[in-house]
């Protein structure tokens, strides 16, 4: 193991040893003081776009202002986060942010979970001097799953860097200048024809109400939604995920940064193949075939049956002329359960399942 | 995995073959991208140019069922140029010298003739795995759906073993795992000849262990796997099969002969969230549950026993399929009596050492990876550390043997088959969600651009496939991305079922279908 060496630094009054090569963020964040963000996401490589993370740094006799999460922080450093300098900036910054930004709130579909409505609410801006009816709107795109409003983007580029630093393909970015700056596909072709694969990964770490899940807007917003852990059902990757559910339905698909083993990233199957859960093809009710044809049966009849039928076929057959296909979609505790009831219940060892094929 | 996922991402170098982590297994894709960014040099081998072939330092454009030749001509490179581990070796293996009088004759120049890769490329990935400071293979079914699948196993261990690359942080051999669960599945004991957490009924204990927590008496008669009861169902040898959460109509080779299997039992039965092609020719279809209505936990290809919740109630008159096999097992006998799926895994953990110190409370937050031998272990992270499980680690004299079915002059086209991004396996849930069939919805061939044109087919072209099984139609992809003389299909369309047309040959140990290789021909129509 490579030891990495530790230096101290002072931060709001409290002296801490930190491992050489932090953040001040980073630093920040490990003894408890929270400094805020907009344009931070721990799967990004820092880029200092939003300016919300100032901090004041002492040098010498006078002090500066600084980004702290691209700021390594060094030897017997001195740090404030919460000077007037740093809170008036702050507040500064927040009107910048919100000059090109609409008041819709009341309908947006990030309420309640937006980084920037926390931030405003916060700091109580409730003004900007500089405000401006901000352009752009909802992009046409005929794609199911990604909603992008481009009024409501505030050019922290998340979006952008997680597509070409994470996924590393390449399928939005910046285009034009100033005001009329705006991300998105390149000559806004729809997302089928680029090289978006639809992961959904823009949605998970754009901070405001930019881009969202479109087959999840009008259905509630974060504190409609109970928030159940589990994990993916698709390949073997096991990532832990959210489903967003109300009432009795599964709205949408989300995870977290410091899931385990997928640290919030999640794929186009596992963000957006939900759809099959509530599909009206669902089986409903169990089914026995008479004269040819699959029909609708009680649970007692169904399984009356099977019990019955592979009672009848071991008594004549003998158990082994019986056999069972347990499942890789299955539980552990199902399969546990299938190979129980095929050795103690049939009295067979024929059981397998599809980790075959 | 002998490694961790959390272990990709600070590998110094990653041999890919017979996987596409992008497409296949995204979230371990992303982790390699990592290591890419980090300056990991990847070597891929592979028929079709995937992503990672793109990035690769050096990619290896394999033919489909020659593997064997180019994993045994590194290990002669790696010999013939003292690039072994000797320490290790001479420590932690036993087998050395039959292996190294074996491949002394395997020479990159004959691998070459068989696997269509030049014999300085197969000379570089040797150097280069060897002498990594941390070598990582990665493989998935383009190395196990063979008729020698396990072969190829065996000769990518041989390769590990001979430069010491296991057992080490970001160092070892990694088959990742393609359904949710499979591991789990088979740490269960879902199959014939053992009981979970590898107990194997050839050993008396064990039988003599489960009779008495369960009360019975076991079954003494050899269990047969899923390929042998197709068999006997075929000769009308076999009566009834109760399938689970499976759809073998869609993911065994060779249709016909599977249907005509289940048309001669006298009795099916078929679980499943869906009416999936084999639930047609079922006599009593039992609905059950999908992940996001029950309870329980999956295994994932890390070894790492995770929590699935209960997010919402039952659709319909569903039920859980731990539910129902309870129900059944009640109705026909046995008793099988618990609150919820916790108890089930306190007994699984009971019975089975390498789970004794997992239970939900220990696994509320994240996951836990066996080995886990009791309550205060952490789990295992990576395995082979210092030690085998059979000891010294053995490397296997494996000669080179020919795909079941080869191209000829009648099916000259090798085809081989995989998975996409977007859909999933038979295609019953992705093929149900709206995001994912905007983005593709239909059944492609991919077939090189000089195929192509000997054959007159354009890019967009529907074509006929056919084998000596069967044909399909699909949609012709004419690029630059499969290997000449190859083409890929997926394995997703009900309307274009690539098992009408894959061989029902299995590989001689695990009984895996050889997916990966037959022979084909295209036709226009």
């Amino acid at each position: 193991m490579v030891m990495i060496p530790k230096i101290k630094v002072n931060i709001d009054g409290k002296t801490i040893e930190v491992d050489k090569g932090k953040t001040i963020l980073q630093a920040a964040n490990s003894t408890g003081i929270r400094i805020p963000t907009l344009c931070h996401d721990s799967r990004l490589e820092p880029f200092a776009a939003c300016r919300v993370c100032m901090v004041e740094v002492e040098r010498g006799t006078s002090t500066a202002l600084v980004t702290s999460c691209n700021t390594e922080i060094a030897d017997g450093m001195v740090i404030r986060t919460d000077s007037e300098k740093v809170l008036k900036t702050r507040k500064m910054v927040l009107e910048l942010i919100l000059s090109d930004h609409p008041r819709d709130c009341m309908t947006c579909e990030k309420c309640g979970s937006c980084e920037l409505q926390d931030l405003a609410y916060q700091y109580g801006v409730r003004e900007s001097q500089f405000f401006e009816e901000p352009d752009g709107g909802i992009i046409e795109d005929e794609n199911p799953v990604i909603q992008h409003d481009t009024s409501k983007c505030i050019l922290c580029g998340r979006c952008v860097r997680i597509c070409a630093e994470v996924q590393q393909d390449y399928a939005i970015d910046f285009k034009n200048r100033g005001f009329e700056t705006q991300t998105g596909t390149p000559f806004g072709k729809p997302r089928r024809d680029t090289t978006c694969v639809l992961c959904g990964q823009c949605v998970s770490t754009c901070p405001v109400g930019s881009l969202v899940e479109k087959q999840a807007v009008g259905m509630g917003r974060e504190w409609d939604f109970k928030q159940v852990k589990t994990t993916c059902a698709y390949c073997g990757v096991g990532c832990t995920m959210y489903l967003n559910v109300k009432g009795n339905r599964v709205v949408k698909v989300t995870s977290k940064a410091g899931s385990v083993p997928n640290d919030g990233n999640l794929c186009v199957k596992g963000r957006f193949g939900y759809d099959f859960i509530h599909h009206p093809d669902r089986l409903k009710h169990p089914l026995i075939k008479k004269n040819g044809k699959l029909e609708e049966a009680t649970w007692d009849e169904a399984l009356n049956l099977v019990a019955g039928k592979l009672g009848e076929i071991k008594a004549k057959h003998g158990p082994d002329n019986i056999g069972v296909f347990s499942s890789s979609r299955c539980t552990n505790e199902e399969n546990y359960l299938a190979m129980k009831f095929t050795r103690a219940a049939i009295g067979t060892n024929n059981v397998d399942q599809c980790a075959r094929t | 995995m002998t490694n961790s996922i959390a272990e990709i991402k600070d590998c110094k170098l990653i041999f890919l073959i017979g996987g596409n982590p992008t497409e296949a297994h995204p979230i371990v894709g992303l982790e390699m991208k990592k290591a890419l960014r980090k300056g990991c040099t990847f070597i891929v081998a592979d028929p079709r140019q995937i992503w990672f072939a793109q990035h690769a330092k050096l990619y290896l454009p394999v033919r489909p069922g020659s593997d064997n030749w180019l994993l045994n001509a590194m290990a002669h490179i790696i010999i013939a140029e003292g690039l072994e581990n000797k320490e290790f070796i001479k420590t932690r293996t036993e087998g050395f010298e039959e292996l190294k009088s074996f491949v002394k004759n395997i020479t990159p120049e004959k691998a070459e003739e068989f696997t269509g890769i030049p014999a300085e490329d197969i000379r570089q990935a040797a150097r280069l795995y060897a002498k990594s400071e941390k070598s990582a293979i990665f493989y998935t079914l383009g190395i196990t759906e063979h008729t020698c699948g396990t072969d190829n196993v065996r000769t990518i261990a041989n390769l590990a073993l001979l430069t010491g690359h296991i057992g080490k942080s970001s160092t070892g051999v990694n088959p990742i795992r393609g359904q949710n669960n499979v591991q789990g599945a088979t740490d269960m004991g879902a199959l014939p000849d053992r009981m979970h957490g590898y107990q194997y009924l050839s050993d008396p204990a064990v039988v003599e262990k489960f009779e008495k927590a369960w009360g019975i008496k076991l079954p003494r008669t050899q269990g047969i796997t899923s390929p042998t009861m197709f068999e006997r169902m075929n000769k009308n040898q076999f009566k009834a099969l109760y399938v689970i959460g499976e759809d073998p109509v869609m993911s065994e080779p060779n249709q016909n002969y599977t249907i005509n299997g289940l048309k001669n039992l006298e009795f099916l039965v078929v679980q499943d969230i869906f009416l999936s092609e084999t639930a047609k020719y079922a006599d009593v279809v039992l609905p059950a549950t999908s992940f996001a209505e029950k309870d329980g936990t999956f295994t994932n290809t890390e070894r790492r026993v995770q929590r699935v919740r209960k997010a919402v109630n039952p659709i319909g008159n569903t039920k859980p399929d731990w539910q129902i096999i309870c129900e059944l097992s009640n109705r026909m006998g046995y008793k099988m009596d618990y609150p919820s799926p916790k108890e089930v895994y306190d007994e699984i953990a009971s019975l089975a050492p390498v789970f004794a110190g997992i239970n939900y409370a220990r696994i509320e937050s994240n996951g836990i990876q066996w080995p886990c031998p009791d309550t205060k272990h952490p789990g295992t992270k990576f395995l082979h550390e210092g030690k085998f499980t059979r000891g010294l680690g053995k490397f296997f004299v494996l000669p080179y043997r020919a795909p079941a079915e080869s191209p000829d002059k009648q099916y000259p086209l090798l085809l081989t088959t995989g998975r996409t991004l977007y859909h999933y396996n038979a295609g019953t849930m992705t093929r149900r969600s709206a995001g994912i069939i905007h983005k593709t919805n239909d059944c492609f061939v991919e077939i090189h651009q000089s195929d192509a044109g000997e054959l007159g087919v354009f890019d967009g072209e529907m074509v006929k496939i056919a084998t000596r099984r069967g044909e399909i139609t699909a949609r012709a992809e004419v690029s630059e991305k499969v290997k000449k003389g190859v083409i890929w299909i997926p394995m997703h369309f009900v309307e274009a079922a690539v098992n009408k047309l894959t061989k029902d040959a299995y590989d001689n140990i695990t009984q895996t279908a050889e997916y990966k290789v037959c022979g084909a021909k295209i036709e226009k129509i």
